[in-house]
């Protein structure tokens, strides 16, 4: 009589039911693990305040991604005391929701920048981008001064939003049709910006660079950081209250 | 299977395969490795009950033990609240001006200050708070707008030309040049001069012909010697320490276009507490000054005190 410790030779012998049992088990540690994330309450909660990027912080995301600041810069701040004493609140899934990709990272050589967004003048940003040393002398931060040197050059921003549009960032006609116009006004403090903050609440609009008369790279990326965990009033009474409530993570 | 033998030199059952003469032992899992597995089993059916783990409709289950990741750092942080709790109850009540007379106190607030400006000052003050190119140096007794407990308070509070805050410290020098109050020739004198004032270059002709061009535009603000108002955050021009470097190119650009520094405004992101910590780290790091009231009814006070202590 063959023991029950002793069936698994029958599978150990048999490459094709090996094959089977195993991809039988990783399924079920995949339901198990990912699928529930997208129906599970709290990866999907909603927050007040979440809003899509403007075309301009758009065009800075996309140098963001384009430098690889990922590579070193996590932006998910983790529910820990050190982080939360050093970067802020800690990030919520929502605040992600109009990332494509997002941008949690997974190394920090440089420091958390989830909500780096107002912490900092505009002037201090583009010093340090240009020189990284001038201002935090152990920094090993590569420079960047050629943002600021660099036309912002973006094909066609219409076509991103609606790409964007597409994968299910609720962009409205609006706000694609206005994509450009959007762009060049955020960064342009002398320009007739319509309704750009009710389409964009909290929208900053300013010149960012410190160069009225040109629209650079570094306008879109100082705009970008600059609303980096700005959105979602995470210290805000009911927002506490809320996740004072909240189990089961 | 039909070659299972008993291997003579191992004394363990072989699987029964054999290819050109080599077979294979059917070696059993050590023990320590089998059990250890079991013990694994074991222990996950305990930690699925204890903590967060099967996943259902709306969340996951939610383990007898209540735990939570926010809940854990709500914890860990209401913990540390409890421990700063005498300190942080003490320094909101006692007015900044008096914390020197509490020296427990100075210097439990230091220790507070020093961690809140590693994580909130450092990016711009550098990490020993020597500054660098337009962000001033705290550890000299050179200060723009004041360097005494109250002061560098109010600069922590409402910031240097915050825009939206109608307290913070402004003051904005002309562009003497990109505006043409001044021919680039002039400029070019009165950068002489204030080289001569902390004796980076000797008098000349041009530093004569910049005397008066100074007196006529400058010295309002940075007074008739150089020596700066902290009234409008004018630096003193006449020792050796620059805000944007000491050279003729530095002060020439300064009085062409100058740049304006502008520090946040910490009052609304920082609690009173943490400030008050802030303003007595900054205070001590070499160059704090002591408070003095302004006007003559401190100057009565302090002497009033002085007697009082003299009759003591």
């Amino acid at each position: 009589m063959t023991s029950i410790v002793e069936r698994h030779k029958k599978l150990e012998k048999n490459v094709t039911l090996l094959a089977v049992g195993a991809f039988i088990t990783v399924a079920i540690g995949g339901i198990v693990e990912i699928a529930p994330l997208f129906w599970i309450d709290n990866t999907i909660e909603k927050v007040d305040g979440m809003r899509p990027y403007t075309p301009l912080e758009q065009a800075g995301r996309d140098i963001y991604v384009r430098e690889g600041c990922y590579v070193c810069h996590s932006q998910m701040i983790r529910p820990f005391r050190d982080e939360t004493e050093r970067y802020g609140h800690y990030s919520l899934a929502a605040e992600s929701m109009y990332d494509h990709p997002f941008q949690w990272g997974s190394e920090r050589t440089g420091p958390d920048l989830a909500r780096v967004g107002k912490r900092y003048s505009d002037e201090w940003h583009v010093q340090h981008l240009t020189n990284p040393q001038s201002v935090v002398p152990e920094s090993v931060m590569p420079k960047y001064g050629f943002l600021a040197e660099t036309d912002l050059a973006v094909h066609d921003p219409a076509a991103n939003l609606r790409a964007l549009r597409d994968v299910g960032v609720p962009y409205t006609d609006k706000d694609i049709e206005m994509a450009l116009a959007d762009l060049k006004a955020q960064a342009d403090p002398d320009a007739d910006v319509g309704d750009l903050e009710q389409r964009y609440p909290k929208a900053q609009i300013r010149d960012f660079d410190g160069n009225p008369s040109r629209l650079t790279e570094m306008d879109a990326l100082v705009a970008y950081l600059q609303m980096l965990g700005t959105l979602v009033d995470v210290n805000g009474p009911a927002a506490q209250e809320e996740l004072a409530s909240e189990a089961g993570r | 299977m039909a070659n299972k033998r008993v291997d003579e030199a191992t004394n363990t059952e072989t699987v029964g395969h054999e290819w050109d003469g080599i077979e294979e032992l059917n070696t059993p899992l050590p023990r320590w490795w089998l059990w250890t597995f079991y013990a694994s089993i074991v222990f996950s059916i305990g930690y699925v009950i204890a903590y967060p783990a099967l996943p259902g409709i709306h969340g996951a289950t939610q383990g007898v033990l209540g735990w939570s990741s926010r809940g854990q750092l709500d914890k860990d942080l209401k913990a540390q609240q409890e421990e700063r709790s005498k300190i942080v109850a003490d320094l909101a009540i006692t007015p900044i001006e008096k914390l020197p007379g509490k020296p427990a106190l100075m210097n439990a607030a230091k220790a507070g200050g020093a961690a809140a400006f590693k994580v909130n000052c450092v990016q711009c003050h550098g990490a020993g708070a020597a500054g660098s190119d337009g962000y001033p140096n705290l550890n000299d007794d050179d200060w723009l707008w004041g360097g005494d407990l109250k002061a560098i308070q109010q600069t922590l509070i409402h910031g240097i030309r915050q825009p939206g805050d109608d307290q913070t410290r402004m003051s904005q020098m002309p562009a003497f040049g990109r505006d043409g109050l001044l021919t680039p020739a002039q400029i070019q004198d009165v950068t002489s001069y204030v080289l001569t004032l902390s004796g980076k270059e000797q008098k000349s002709a041009a530093s004569q012909r910049g005397a008066a061009i100074f007196e006529a535009n400058c010295a309002v603000c940075h007074g008739p010697d150089g020596k700066g108002d902290r009234q409008f955050g004018a630096p003193n021009l006449a020792d050796a320490i620059w805000l944007y470097a000491g050279n003729r190119e530095a002060v020439a650009a300064q009085i062409n276009n100058p740049r304006h520094g502008v520090m946040p405004a910490w009052g609304n992101r920082l609690d009173p507490v943490t400030i008050k910590m802030l303003t007595a780290y900054v205070h001590s790091l070499g160059g704090g000054e002591d408070f003095a009231e302004p006007a003559g009814a401190a100057q009565t006070e302090t002497q009033s005190e002085a007697e009082a202590t003299a009759a003591e």
